[in-house]
């Protein structure tokens, strides 16, 4: 292992320790919104926003996307695109299936 | 015949067969967890009335679980860092804490399961319950599986380590990302379930 390597990895390790503390906060956050009660379509905006931070936090740098080859980058983009559709599907179905009847 | 292309990656996809190979697991599992919280979707808007979940569910309890799966997850990328460091020992030990904290995470969710049981709360009570028990339960499914993998890479499956310490470091960080799904599909049911 070259000494270029391991100071490599050690500024990986700092990267996620301070993405381990930030995720830290966020659920603390998360759980104190919460309390206040807010109107559901502000607290659901609320909720998965942080959530979102969270997910993309561990995507990138535990699961290493922000330095991901192009293929990866593609199969997710794919499964995005899926995604986003299935999750639209209540969505336009709920209005007495107009999009869809 | 060996594996092909465990530790070079291949020349047109540029990456090694089991990374492109676990992205791809992921992928589906992406969408057999959207088909679940699509069905939430659904079932929620198109209920008369919703309870907020800490009306029913513990929420100090899912805090404490939330905290103890990142912390996995942290666990999880520092036992991969180990071994790139080449520092088995210490890979050993966070493994370790990896799978230890997976137990902990079971082992409070068995006690949430026990206390809503008690309680005569049951999939089948109403909606609400019926999809916090299967996605829950199938969340704990993948915790279960991903501690098998794990605990084979902390146990037998080590032995690679002597003979192919590349290719073990690949596999440690294939199963890594499986966990770091995990956490991350949490981190969505949490407030999902739990908050909202």
């Amino acid at each position: 292992m070259t000494s270029d390597h391991a100071a490599d990895i050690d500024r990986h390790v700092k990267v996620y320790i301070t993405v381990f503390v930030t995720l830290m906060a966020l659920t603390i956050i998360t759980v104190v919104i919460s309390r206040f009660h807010l109107p559901v379509p502000i607290a659901v905006t609320i909720a998965l926003l942080v959530a979102t931070i969270k997910g993309s936090l561990v995507a990138c740098y535990f699961m290493h996307l922000i330095s991901e080859k192009k293929l990866i980058y593609a199969v997710l983009a794919l499964t995005a695109i899926f995604f986003v559709a299935l999750l639209a599907l209540p969505v336009v179905t709920h209005h007495d299936g107009f999009w869809l009847r | 015949m060996d594996i092909p292309y465990t530790v070079e990656v291949r020349p047109d996809t540029g990456l090694t067969n089991g990374k492109i190979g676990i992205w791809l697991f992921l992928a589906s599992e992406v969408m057999l967890f959207g088909a679940l919280f699509a069905s939430y979707i659904l079932i929620r808007t198109g209920a008369p009335s919703w309870p907020r979940g800490d009306t029913i569910l513990n929420v100090p309890l899912a805090t404490f679980n939330t905290i103890v799966l990142i912390s996995s997850s942290v666990t999880m990328v520092m036992a991969w860092a180990s071994l790139m460091r080449n520092r088995f020992g210490t890979f050993r030990l966070y493994m370790g804490a990896t799978i230890l904290l997976g137990g902990v995470f079971l082992v409070v969710k068995y006690f949430e399961y026990s206390h809503k049981f008690e309680a005569g709360l049951f999939p089948s009570t109403n909606n609400f319950l019926a999809i916090y028990f299967t996605l829950t339960g199938l969340h704990m499914l993948h915790v279960i599986g991903g501690m098998a993998v794990n605990a084979y890479f902390w146990g037998p499956g080590a032995k690679l380590w002597k003979t192919n310490p590349q290719w073990f470091t690949n596999r440690v960080e294939h199963s890594g990302l499986f966990w770091h799904f995990v956490d991350l599909v949490w981190i969505f049911l949490f407030p999902t379930l739990y908050l909202l």
